[in-house]
């Protein structure tokens, strides 16, 4: 198991360490530091093994966190245990830095001693933490409370306190999704899927028992003839849920039910790959004149109904590394080339459905003799679109609470449907 | 380097004010400062007493912070640890369970004896308390306890208690307990603690619905090590595990994933469930690719395991590997190791589209392995190999010099394997020769030329440009160059003379290097006597090389695949490479498949793991070193073994011995607990019992006499062979009330004529409970009589008390005689002449060496590789061996193939004088 926990600043300075296990000593900090941060680009995994000892680090923004250990651990458990560390910690003082980590780390210790045990990760939901770990101080507890906190942090349902009231019950779905995409200059897809995420954020009072649908072709053709109500159902590769999702149920009828934990959470992630809604087509023309100049057409299509409205699109047209010079031209938002980022970035504010826009580029090169061809690295695309590229949709959440006097039609619910780009590329 | 930063007497004394100051606050923010200066690594030791002191309070966050401190420095200050000990057993009777459940928990990682002596009482109390939080704190412990004194929870009988918690209603408590368990199993590999039954998996997996995502991977991976009694039992477990691979947790979804891979070995093929769970599994291993960047390595390194096991779960998902041109380098590295893993003829036009436009990015590691890759592809796909040359041709075009030395080496494997296919593209090659700096690649071209002299008109002004530097060039290139002035002379002998001599004189007069040496007089000897002999060993067809590359050898693949989601299968190596200690030792094995009700377990030692014959053996050359290779030119590196291994991971591993066990494992012992136990009739033929020898020849230390029948005298020992003499290694132990004196020793006639070559030198009398170790020489001329068995050995010890008797059994091995290597002639004539009554054959199973390995081994025990060939993709290996009477054993070694692991042994017992012994050996 783990046997040590260490927090460096960029610098490789130690700002948190605690150690679990005995066969790790002070050296291993100081191996990490030397081995892994100071070695700047070299290491190229982030697992590393320095003198039979393992080192699994994450950064997030320039703090390395760091967890050691001398067995043969479960490697996919420590790293899901450090990405949940770092939530825990936003979720008690907001972004980690090295000013947020300095200011709080007695709160950081008193949850180390608390998610981790001998190395062995223990409850880390937030809101179960959050009733008896607080940052000013412990409040002084009845004895009801007391053993109200110890039932759900162990309890089966640990994510949720009892005893929840709300004037207005309301919830919030959020689904979104990135659509990822790899073309070829030709225009062919070489791959795309989506990974998509329902975020639900409830504020429901007691314990309601919820149950989610959506149009899950496996569902729907199950129903028999369900196109009828006018729903597209839509092929869903996989998904996983958040852990309050009974798994068992959905693995014998598919469906979602759960009791959902106060206040946001991340209900369920799914990837689909068919039928994929493409928002933008970027046709890209490459032309070298000469050793020296290169003449750039780039054609964006937008692909979706005319009503709609995409925004914050951004097309970055990678540039030469030798490049002294750019004019541009565009029909339609602004156009600037980057000499740091070596890159046009031509940014749009909004564009409607079915529309084009067009930009060209002239590019001067300095003549260089390096032999190495330039890599031509593939033109991405930034956007967020009103609609699921997916296609899915939200057919039902129903709210059930037998002990309150609150029915499923007094829920508030809202629904919204965001589509961003992931890694949408395309080859030129 | 061990930081301490000094911390001055100032601070110290500032601080102990502080913390010995009448006010709350002050003393916390005193204790807080503290903290911070240990956690940047200064000592503040000092301040033991006066931190201690703020222990006893009724802040909950001033005391957590006292407990950090105690946790780090008790150590070294255990005396004053004891201080803290009174507020620790009060403390776990505090009221509230978040105080009590602290306490014990805190009291564990304080590693001073005298405090692990109170912690007793406390931490059964807690075992049962009523509350779940303290219960599930005080289970961890107990492993905390065990790992500070193991007697002592043994004594204490902490381990049921342990056990009863996997009963328990709290599913957090379950899972706590079931890791506790797990960990302290690890450490007794022989103790049936964990004692999983289908009744308590049952109780696993209930809890297994309800518990935290943590809880669920320990009792997942506790499941892993479970071996179902059979097929139904096993399919009901992976009914109930696979929802599982829906979670949002990919260590859950990994875990799931490994008891599912572990326990599809047992279900019948033929069966419905299994197909499906295949189709099930392949997603959510898609998933996984979604994560972030690490957790996608860890993943990535997983599916090459699965893959290599199981190629059809994701044959069809070629696509989700393809690179992303932001994923880090360690990604796209396993990725692209992925990728040509799934290639095949249905989906090789993409791969190869997407391979040549990696070939064009910056990251040089990945360039190569991408430019590699097109080769694989070639070679692994054969309607694909035009295509793939002349991608590899463009890209030479482009002149990047690292993508052109790459593409060589790999053409020149394309080359063997379509041998006088696309030797067009030889005139680009030659235009690059200058560029080339690489040793691999500089081989590689060389390679190329000699190979295709007749063809290329200027052949010898190439090869001779390079002879100019010939003492610079590295031994690859000086081998290959050798090697190719001599194919190029056989092929073209009228002008190429001169080059010849030249280069064979540099070779055998000038250089130091004696494998070099050793092939120029070979060469020089075979051209000299026979040139028409030469040019058939040196021209000859050479046999093709394997399509699969880089994979993992079967067994130790089987371990990792137990091992799904842990460091050992992101490393790709066995936990006792990387493992201290006792930990990890334990090689875990996939169950064997078996009809419903038949018993699982299987002691026998030669039984392979069920199901999990290699697929078809891939063809493969022999590899360097070895005689006929050698002169078949062939020691370029086989795809196999290219180049050392793409720093993919950047870890620094010791060197490790793979292999393991070495003999034992070749005379049939696998990965039994205790190679050593061999009993007769476990072994095939009685002319090896026993011979379980340890990698350096020595036989294990057994005990001959017991005391009880020897009135008191205790005989242990063995045999070893050390500098041409046998050695009888004997520990005598006194366990009677009197001493001992006059010590003597005598042998019955026996087969070989075994007798002491001097007295035994027990000089000294032996007193009550006192040990000697004696070393006695053997001489091999005393009378003979065949003894059943035949390495049966009786012998007489006598001392003032009485005479006693035993009989051991030594191992045939130590009368192999150091001059036992036939000559090649006398060999060949010989085995011709043997008579097929005096053969014996033999299989060795579970035997995870290559031919190389396995002769060296041998060697080591004084039996000889006289030669080795390759046919039809198996090395046969011929050796000898000499026993200390004169007689000749033979024998062939046959390997399948590098990956199998089966040997087979032929013996050919020789002279008359063998059969009296042995009238018919089988």
């Amino acid at each position: 198991m783990i046997g040590g926990l260490f927090i460096y600043n960029h610098k490789g300075e130690v700002l948190i360490s605690r150690v679990y296990r005995d066969d790790i000593g002070r050296n291993a900090v100081d191996a990490f530091r030397v081995n892994v941060i100071h070695a700047r680009q070299q290491v190229r995994s982030p697992v590393t093994n320095i003198a039979r000892t393992s080192f699994f680090h994450v950064k997030r923004s320039n703090i390395w966190l760091a967890a050691v250990t001398k067995q043969n651990v479960n490697a996919a458990m420590v790293f899901e245990f450090l990405y949940k560390m770092c939530d825990v910690m936003t979720a008690y003082f907001g972004k980690i830095s090295e000013e947020n980590i300095k200011n709080n780390f007695v709160l950081i210790y008193e949850l180390l001693d608390e998610i981790l045990d001998f190395g062995y990760p223990q409850n880390s939901e937030t809101g179960a933490l959050k009733t008896f770990i607080t940052q000013t101080g412990i409040k002084s507890q009845s004895k009801e409370e007391q053993s109200q906190i110890t039932s759900q942090v162990t309890g089966q349902i640990g994510w949720r306190r009892e005893g929840i009231k709300y004037r207005r019950n309301e919830l919030f779905l959020d689904v979104l999704e990135s659509v990822n995409l790899l073309m070829s200059p030709q225009g062919q897809v070489l791959s795309a899927h989506v990974s998509g995420r329902v975020v639900m954020k409830s504020y429901l009072s007691g314990m309601p028992e919820c149950k989610f649908g959506m149009n899950d072709k496996i569902v729907i053709d199950k129903q028999g003839k369900g196109g009828g109500n006018g729903c597209q159902s839509i092929a869903i590769d996989d998904c996983t849920f958040h852990q309050c999702v009974r798994l068992s149920k959905f693995d014998a009828e598919r469906s979602i039910s759960f009791i959902p934990p106060d206040g946001e959470c991340e209900l369920m992630r799914y990837r689909t790959t068919k039928d994929i809604i493409l928002p933008f087509r970027v046709i890209p023309l490459v032309r070298e004149v000469g050793r020296t100049k290169l003449e750039v057409k780039v054609v964006i299509k937008s692909n979706f109904k005319p009503s709609l409205l995409a925004q914050k699109i951004e097309v970055r047209i990678p540039t030469p590394l030798n490049t002294s010079g750019v004019q541009v031209i565009c029909m339609k938002g602004k156009a600037k080339y980057k000499a740091s980022e070596n890159a046009i970035v031509w940014k749009i504010k909004r564009m409607a459905g079915m529309k084009e826009s067009q930009i060209s580029a002239e590019i001067e090169l300095l003549p260089t003799n390096d032999k190495k061809k330039w890599a031509r690295p593939p033109i991405s695309m930034n956007f967020e679109v009103p609609f699921a590229p997916s296609g899915l949709k939200v057919r039902y959440l129903k709210v059930f609470e037998p002990k309150l006097n609150y029915s499923d039609h007094d829920v508030i619910k809202w629904v919204r449907y965001i589509g961003r780009s992931g890694i949408y590329e395309t080859r030129c | 380097m061990v930081c301490s930063v000094s911390i001055c007497a100032g601070e110290i004394f500032e601080l102990k004010a502080e913390l010995n100051s009448d006010k709350k606050e002050k003393k916390k923010e005193a204790v807080k400062k503290v903290i911070a200066s240990m956690t940047v690594g200064k000592d503040v030791s000092a301040l033991f007493p006066d931190v201690v002191n703020c222990m006893q309070t009724d802040n909950l966050e001033l005391k957590k912070l006292v407990y950090l401190y105690l946790m780090n420095y008790a150590k070294s200050q255990p005396d004053m640890a004891i201080m803290a000990v009174n507020t620790f057993v009060k403390d776990c009777e505090d009221a509230n369970p978040l105080i009590r459940a602290l306490a014990v928990r805190t009291m564990g990682c304080i590693r001073v004896d005298k405090i692990t002596e109170y912690l007793c009482e406390p931490l059964r109390k807690c075992l049962k308390d009523e509350d779940p939080y303290v219960r599930k704190t005080a289970a961890v412990c107990v492993a905390k306890l065990h790992d500070i004194n193991a007697q002592l929870v043994e004594d204490q009988g902490f381990l049921d208690t342990l056990k009863d918690l996997i009963s328990d209603s709290n599913p957090m408590v379950v899972a706590n307990a079931v890791a506790a368990l797990s960990e302290i199993a690890e450490s007794h590999p022989n103790s049936n603690l964990l004692d999983l039954n289908p009744q308590s998996i049952n109780k696993l997996l209930t809890a297994l619905n309800e518990c935290t995502e943590w809880g669920q991977i320990f009792i997942l991976d506790c499941l892993a090590n479970y071996t179902p009694r059979d097929d139904r039992e096993s399919q009901s477990i992976c009914e109930r595990v696979t929802p599982r691979l829906s979670h949002a947790n990919s260590a859950v979804v990994l875990s799931a994933v490994k008891v599912l891979m572990k326990f599809m070995e047992m279900l019948p093929k033929d069966l419905d469930y299994y197909s499906t769970l295949l189709k099930k599994l392949a997603p959510p291993l898609v998933t996984l690719l979604s994560a972030e960047p690490e957790l996608q390595y860890v993943a990535l390194r997983n599916i090459n395991l699965i893959v290599q096991k199981r190629p059809e779960i994701l044959k069809h998902e070629m696509k989700v590997f393809f690179v992303k041109y932001n994923d880090p380098i360690y990604v796209k590295l396993e990725k692209l190791d992925i990728m040509i893993r799934l290639a095949s003829q249905a989906n090789i036009a993409q791969v190869l589209a997407e391979l040549k436009e990696y070939a064009t990015e910056v990251d040089v590691d990945f360039v190569r392995k991408a430019v590699r890759a097109i080769g694989r592809c070639a070679i692994k796909v054969e309607q694909s190999a035009e295509r793939c040359v002349s991608t590899l041709l463009d890209l030479i075009q482009t002149k990047v010099n690292y993508v052109v030395q790459e593409a060589i080496v790999v053409i020149k494997d394309i080359f063997r394997k379509y041998p006088n296919k696309y030797e067009s593209v030889i005139a680009t090659l030659c235009e690059n020769l200058d560029s080339l700096d690489e040793p691999e690649a500089r081989a590689a071209m060389i390679w190329i030329v000699g190979e295709y002299a007749e063809r290329i008109d200027n052949a010898d002004e190439l090869l001779e440009s390079f002879l100019e530097g010939f003492h610079d060039e590295s031994t690859q290139v000086q081998l290959q160059l050798l090697t190719a002035i001599v194919k190029l002379f056989l092929k073209k002998p009228t002008e190429t003379q001169e080059l010849v001599q030249q280069v064979l004189s540099l070779a055998t007069q000038d250089s130091d290097n004696p494998d070099l040496r050793d092939r120029g007089y070979i060469y020089w000897r075979l051209l000299s006597t026979d040139p028409v002999a030469a040019k058939e060993v040196v021209l000859a067809e050479k046999p093709l090389i394997s399509e699969e590359t880089d994979l993992i050898e079967p067994t130790l693949l089987e371990e990792l695949i137990c091992h799904i989601g842990t460091l050992a299968s992101v490393y790709h190596k066995p936990p006792s490479a990387f493992v201290e200690g006792s930990r990890g030792v334990m090689h875990k094995r996939l169950p064997a498949r078996t009809g419903s009700g038949e018993s699982t377990e299987s002691p026998d030692v030669g039984t392979a793991a069920g199901g999990s014959a290699p697929e078809a053996a891939p063809s493969i050359i022999p590899s360097q070193g070895d005689l006929l290779g050698d002169l078949l030119n062939l020691d370029m590196a086989p795809p196999t073994t290219s180049g050392p291994p793409p720093p993919t991971t950047g870890m620094q591993m010791g060197g490790m011995d793979l292999l393991g066990g070495g003999l034992d494992s070749l005379v049939g012992i696998s990965h039994s607990v205790d190679p050593y136990a061999a009993t007769p009739g476990q072994l095939v033929n009685p002319f090896w019992v026993k011979w379980s020898l340890r990698s350096d020849g020595v036989l294990c230390l057994q005990v001959w006499l017991p005391a009880m029948k020897a009135k008191g005298l205790e005989i242990s020992g063995t045999f070893a062979r050390r500098a041409g003499v046998i050695q009888m290694e004997l520990i005598l132990t006194n366990k009677a009330m009197s001493v001992m004196t006059d010590f003597a020793i005598q042998f019955n006639r026996n087969s070989f004529g075994l007798a002491p070559a001097g007295p035994l030198q027990v000089l000294t009398p032996l007193g009550p409970n006192q040990t000697i170790e004696v070393s006695l020489p053997l001489s091999t001329v005393g009378p003979v009589m065949k003894m059943d068995p035949l390495n049966n050995l009786q012998v007489a010890v006598k001392n003032n008390i009485d005479v006693f008797y035993f009989s051991c059994q030594y191992p045939i091995s130590m009368l192999f005689v150091e001059d036992g290597k036939m000559e090649r002639q006398v060999f060949l004539a010989t085995w011709k002449d043997i008579p097929n009554d005096n053969e014996s054959q033999f299989q060795i199973k579970d035997c995870h060496l290559n031919s190389d390995a396995a002769s060296s081994k041998l060697q080591g025990s004084n039996i000889f590789t006289i030669a080795k060939r390759t046919v039809e993709g198996q090395d046969m290996l011929y050796m000898s061996i000499k026993l200390s009477n004169g007689i000749w054993v033979l024998a062939e070694l046959r390997v399948p193939s590098r990956l199998s692991m089966c040997f087979r042994i032929m013996f050919l017992f020789i002279i008359q004088a063998f059969t009296v012994f042995f009238p018919q050996p089988r």
